[in-house]
């Protein structure tokens, strides 16, 4: 539906784009995560024609839609959009619902039937008559998603569309993105610095970073196989280990500072690698108990720090290289964990995530 | 200052009584600045749209040159019109002088910097969102000019109100080019409220002037309060 081919974009001598490629296929919900000023809200502007790329091609349904001036209204028809920074027309909430509809020429009448169920579906039924501009936050950027689906758009773009907005317009503007998807059958690209609203509403993420997905994959790829360094860190794993491969054979051995970990993947000696190990994959037991099972990689510390955080403690381990993990209060008293107490962090070689650490390119992966 | 409150007291009842000439001079003001403001909007509006979304080499110098003319000294504006008009200019043979269209011209010509320059002001100020949801809403050129117009219609119409404010209250230009003629018929006449408290106070009719000021200031204060009644509702 959306081709991205090496698209590049320049404002002034800031490059934003670096050369973004990718798909996203017709009915998809798409997220663009990253960083802020990854260049996501650029990316979209792009496609909704409200600027132009400085290189490469945008294709939806095989038109180069930056090509064709003529063409461009009524391929900017085929979109709707909601921007990151709630913005309502100083008029009430109907009017502004329907402008998309007036500008297409539509009755009355049906303009008004269509608003009417656009408003109910975000839950304001109620405030068609209402000023917009009295509305909170979360309610304007629920007038502008009715604004922009009741013009039932091929594709639906949208820019952040949650950020800084209360937990009610939240949850309902991510049940929403998933009905219409549903039921209309519409294509969705949205942005989000929220890994985890990329995770619950997107069929595929690509994560953008630096102006060039640095991965495109469904959230179960990018959550547990990131592609770099840069990816693992973003979506939230928290054990980046450094190291050189020493052993290929059977497995991969690294050496991180003088530790040996074992990974289930095959890599060449020599190769620096990043290990990604995610918390919740990791064991802590004390020094004395009963050893892990053969195979998995058993690694004796101290524990540097246990923090609270909400019902759990997050406990870090210093065993040539720091490890965390999150436990609930009961398991960190039962196991007697406090700073300074002797314990075995083990794990599978099959939890470990091996990246090389150089470039993107996934070495191999292990799905546990 | 007993002649000050006498004048006062005078002015008062000149007003209440509803004075036939104090209510012909105002009336006469209203209807020549009125006229002025909405020819000075039907070119500052489209003018200053032009500018704000165009985009051509020296849009900044000209935006700077408007808003130098903010402050363009009434006289030189009537004399500039003078000398267009008067008997030996280009236009001396429409015989505008000393009438009142030359004085909606003078007027015009005065608010068209102020108006523009703040027409230009309403319109860059619509936040750039609007602009985009504009765009991607699939507004033509020609809607979406007008639904910029229409999210900027306060910040125009206090233009519009300062527009007029200026006109009805500039003595220099009136007095120039209308020469603050009472003739026997109201459309000939050329008296207005600033140029006739200009004459009556130089010759010593006090309460006529304070009448005629007061009215000027009674006007001043509608305009406004007409705007921010309609900025409100």
């Amino acid at each position: 539906m959306i081709e991205l081919d090496n698209v590049s974009k320049n404002f002034g001598n800031a490059r934003v784009l670096v050369g973004v490629t990718g798909r996203v296929e017709r009915g998809e919900i798409f997220a663009v995560i990253g960083p802020s000023g990854a260049g996501k809200s650029t990316l979209l502007r792009l496609i909704d024609l409200l600027d132009s790329p400085t290189g490469g091609t945008i294709r939806i349904g095989g038109v180069d839609i930056h090509a064709e001036r003529e063409k461009s209204l009524s391929i900017r028809r085929m979109m709707g959009m909601v921007f990151q920074k709630p913005a309502v027309f100083n008029t009430t909430v109907t009017e502004n619902v329907a402008v998309g509809l007036r500008f297409r020429g539509v009755s009355k009448s049906k303009a008004h039937r269509l608003t009417e169920d656009a408003l109910a579906m975000v839950g304001l039924a109620d405030y068609g008559d209402r000023k917009a501009r009295t509305l909170s936050g979360g309610e304007m950027q629920r007038v502008a998603l009715a604004r922009a689906m009741v013009i039932e758009p091929e594709i639906l773009l949208m820019d952040e569309p949650t950020a800084n907005l209360d937990p009610v317009s939240v949850e309902k503007i991510e049940e929403m993105a998933l009905r219409i998807n549903r039921d209309l059958g519409t294509t969705i690209l949205f942005s989000t610095h929220d890994m985890y609203q990329g995770q619950r509403l997107a069929h595929r993420i690509g994560v953008l970073m630096k102006g060039a997905f640095a991965q495109v994959g469904t959230p179960r790829e990018v959550f547990t196989l990131p592609a770099s360094r840069e990816v693992a860190r973003f979506v939230g794993i928290e054990n980046i280990v450094e190291g050189v491969v020493i052993e290929g054979s059977n497995g991969t051995t690294v050496d991180a500072g003088g530790v040996r970990v074992r990974a289930a993947t095959l890599n060449g000696p020599g190769e620096r690698v990043s290990l990604c190990i995610r918390s919740e994959d990791l064991r802590i037991a004390p020094a004395d108990a009963a050893k892990p099972p053969a195979g998995r990689n058993a690694l004796p510390g101290i524990v540097t720090a246990v923090v609270p955080r909400g019902p759990f403690s997050r406990v870090t381990v210093d065993c040539g290289f720091p490890l965390s993990s999150v436990l609930t209060w009961k398991r960190v008293d039962a196991l007697d964990i406090r700073e300074g107490s002797r314990v075995v962090v083990s794990f599978a070689p099959e939890s470990v995530h091996v990246v090389r650490a150089d470039n993107y390119t996934v070495l191999a992966s292990q799905d546990d | 200052m007993y002649e000050i409150i006498e004048g006062f007291l005078e002015a008062f009842r000149l007003i209440i009584t509803f004075d036939p000439d104090v209510i012909a001079i105002a009336a006469r003001s209203i209807v020549i600045s009125l006229t002025a403001t909405i020819f000075a909007t039907l070119i500052a509006v489209p003018l200053g749209a032009a500018i704000n979304f165009g985009t051509f080499p020296g849009k900044k110098n000209l935006v700077n040159l408007i808003q130098t003319l903010y402050s363009l000294p009434t006289v030189i504006v009537g004399l500039l019109i003078f000398l267009l008009i008067s008997r030996v200019g280009p236009f001396g043979f429409l015989r505008l002088l000393f009438t009142p269209t030359a004085m909606v011209i003078a007027q015009t010509v005065l608010i068209l910097p102020i108006m523009t320059g703040l027409t230009i002001s309403a319109l860059s100020g619509v936040d750039p969102v609007i602009r985009d949801t504009l765009r991607s809403l699939g507004a033509t050129r020609l809607q979406f000019l007008v639904n910029i117009l229409k999210e900027a219609r306060f910040a125009i119409l206090a233009a519009v109100a300062v527009g007029f404010g200026r006109a009805i209250s500039e003595v220099g230009a009136a007095i120039l080019v209308g020469g603050n003629i009472a003739a026997s018929s109201f459309a000939s006449s050329t008296r207005v409220l600033t140029t006739a408290i200009s004459l009556e106070t130089s010759m010593g009719n006090i309460s006529q002037s304070i009448a005629l000021g007061i009215v000027l200031l009674i006007i001043a204060l509608g305009v406004n309060l007409a705007i921010t009644t309609v900025q409100h509702r």
